[in-house]
């Protein structure tokens, strides 16, 4: 499968796609000066629309209350203070208990290490054997993987608490480890099949004729190699895992949620004046470390994006 | 390194086992993938399918009833509701994303400087959880103290933004900040379609007089109709996956307004005792996704294989 063209020239290092992209020659980007100023304004009316959202949360979370029921979404505090952090971060209330957000932080940081790591690296293996050992029917088995990426989990929601329940996992952190790598196996097997499927055979074999094991080939020639798809599969499988509701929902009850299925009850929490402030500072907390990994890699994230979806 | 057992008795049998042993590796390696698969996607679904069929309430029974949990679920209003929304829903949020994606792709496409940050800034939505999502749509969509004081506040005085606890608009909110979240994505599967256009024929079609907007409508468009579908079909089988954004933003509420099968099939299931009827719901969603996707992945599959893999 070819990887699909990149968005600048930099992802595929295909040389022929930096020649295409951006050369004096090019009829765009020629206009007059009038169509050049509309087009920055839309531009930058539109990056306006798409950055007032986390604008808004950031002013409001460092506002004292009184400011909010004061001013509007978009004043900047007068008074800026970092109360509601604190506040989310060790007394909101998450349903009956008020230790704020931090254990469900924890709960969401080790749940989404743990099945990263082992979703990521069966993924791998799983795309190895795919790619350089290719048996008869082999491609009929991917595609029996690749469907599980796209089915509703709703599908197997009663059947995955029924067995967490006999296996005794139910409503843990490893229960939730144990689901999002079954479920997250089908991605990280897409990712290293389509990516290992481009990388020479010649030196796999031989290797092989060298005398090479199947663990050693994949130790010393593919895995060395492998550091572009594994930061792909990581990135996905991170922001996935983090950002998941569902499955939060359904298999964790009270302190073992993760921190989504924590920042919505702090949301729903209600008991008097509602502390939006506090309600911001913990959603900017549950964002935190999928924008943090956004931002070191954002290359990386759209490259999972576009290979999760344009894919062969 | 190759072991060679020089052992006198051993010779033969030693080799010949690490030898099929590394036949069957790869194999062996590959089957606890194929393991889980066959159980909790195949067999689950099975299992789903199977409790469907029953008259399951509050635990799992096995008198068989036919379809009538389907026709139960039918029955309900807040079905009929759900699948209401769903389609409002979907084809708003496809068709936006859509002319939103495009619009700003090709706006990027102009030879924009900070063209890099632009991009970051539409894409970085995708990166959040749709319950921070729904959390900073629902604050700023608060009637009293979010978008509609601020435009009170900036003199249009009689202004009105009260959609979210609206019954009739609601599910409209949904759209909003689902468009929110997925526009960016869009916009870089156009841009990465728009890169792989053969600049030359743009070329010869700017000398040839077209002006730019023409070259976009007759000759760019056209081609970018791979994309077209990609979009469409990831967009879809998305929205009728919805679920976090819609209980984080409305929670199925005002009422049970903005309902979505999703939520339908969550509530019977977990917190109405239904399991017959939740398993047919969600038989309904798989089925749904499965006339969606399993033509597309099948016609992908083969392209690449034809293609040379």
């Amino acid at each position: 499968m070819p990887e699909p063209a990149g968005i600048d020239s930099r992802p595929t290092g295909d040389t022929t796609m930096q020649q295409h992209w951006d050369t004096p020659e090019m009829a765009q980007g020629k206009g007059s000066l009038r169509s050049r100023v509309v087009i920055y304004g839309l531009l930058g009316f539109f990056a306006l629309v798409y950055l007032l959202p986390l604008i808004v949360m950031v002013l409001t979370s460092f506002k004292p209350l009184s400011e909010i029921y004061a001013g509007n979404i978009v004043a900047l505090p007068k008074q800026w203070t970092v109360e509601p952090w604190v506040s989310a971060w060790e007394t909101a209330c998450v349903g009956l208990s008020c230790n704020g957000i931090k254990g469900y932080f924890w709960n969401s940081t080790k749940m989404t290490v743990l099945a990263v790591i082992l979703s990521t690296l069966i993924g791998l293996l799983n795309g190895y054997v795919l790619t350089k050992w290719k048996f008869k029917g082999a491609n009929v088995l991917f595609g029996l993987i690749l469907f599980g990426c796209f089915i509703p989990f709703q599908i197997v929601l009663i059947p995955m608490a029924a067995f967490l329940g006999k296996v005794g996992i139910a409503s843990s952190t490893a229960g939730l480890v144990f689901v999002h790598t079954v479920y997250g196996l089908c991605f990280t097997t897409l990712y290293a099949r389509n990516y290992y499927i481009a990388f020479p055979d010649e030196l796999v074999k031989s290797a092989m004729i060298d005398g090479a094991r199947f663990f050693n080939i994949f130790w010393r020639i593919l895995l060395p190699n492998s550091g572009p798809i594994i930061i792909v599969t990581v990135i996905w499988q991170f922001t996935n895992i983090w950002n998941d509701f569902l499955f939060g929902a359904s298999f964790s009850t009270g302190e073992s949620a993760p921190m989504t299925v924590a920042l919505n009850n702090v949301v729903n929490t209600s008991t008097g004046e509602r502390p939006y402030n506090v309600h911001m500072a913990a959603a900017m907390i549950a964002a935190f470390p999928t924008l943090l990994v956004y931002i070191f890699g954002g290359r990386y994230f759209v490259r999972g994006l576009m290979a999760g979806s344009v894919k062969g | 390194m190759e072991t060679t057992d020089s052992g006198a008795s051993a010779t033969q049998e030693a080799p010949r086992f690490s030898r099929r042993l590394q036949q069957w590796l790869p194999k062996l390696v590959l089957s606890p993938t194929l393991l889980i698969t066959l159980v909790f996607v195949y067999g689950f679904i099975l299992w789903t399918s199977y409790l469907s069929f029953t008259k399951s309430r509050g635990y799992p029974v096995h008198e068989l009833v036919g379809f009538l949990q389907y026709a139960r679920v039918w029955a309900q209003p807040r079905w009929s509701v759900a699948i209401h929304n769903l389609a409002i829903f979907g084809v708003l949020y496809v068709a936006i994303c859509l002319f939103l994606g495009l619009l700003l792709a090709i706006l990027l496409d102009q030879r924009i400087r900070q063209e890099g940050t632009l991009r970051a800034i539409f894409l970085y939505p995708m990166a959040l959880s749709f319950i921070v999502t729904g959390t900073a749509w629902k604050w700023m969509l608060n009637p009293g103290l979010g978008i509609e004081k601020l435009v009170r506040e900036w003199g249009w005085t009689g202004f009105k933004f009260d959609w979210i606890v609206n019954e009739d608009m609601a599910i409209y909110t949904v759209v909003i900040a689902a468009v929110w979240q997925a526009s960016g994505f869009v916009m870089a599967m156009f841009l990465a379609g728009l890169r792989g256009i053969d600049q030359d024929i743009i070329k010869a079609a700017s000398i040839d007089g077209a002006t730019l907007p023409r070259i976009y409508w007759r000759i760019i468009i056209p081609q970018l109709r791979p994309v077209f579908l990609s979009s469409v079909v990831i967009l879809a089988h998305l929205a009728i996956k919805s679920y976090d954004l819609v209980v984080a933003l409305t929670g199925g509420g005002p009422g049970y307004a903005t309902d979505l099968p999703s939520l339908f099939m969550y509530a019977h299931t977990f917190t109405r005792n239904q399991l017959g009827m939740g398993a047919a719901s969600a038989v309904m969603m798989l089925l749904t996704v499965a006339a969606i996707m399993v033509p597309y992945l099948y016609s992908e599959v083969r392209h690449a294989r034809a293609g040379g893999h």
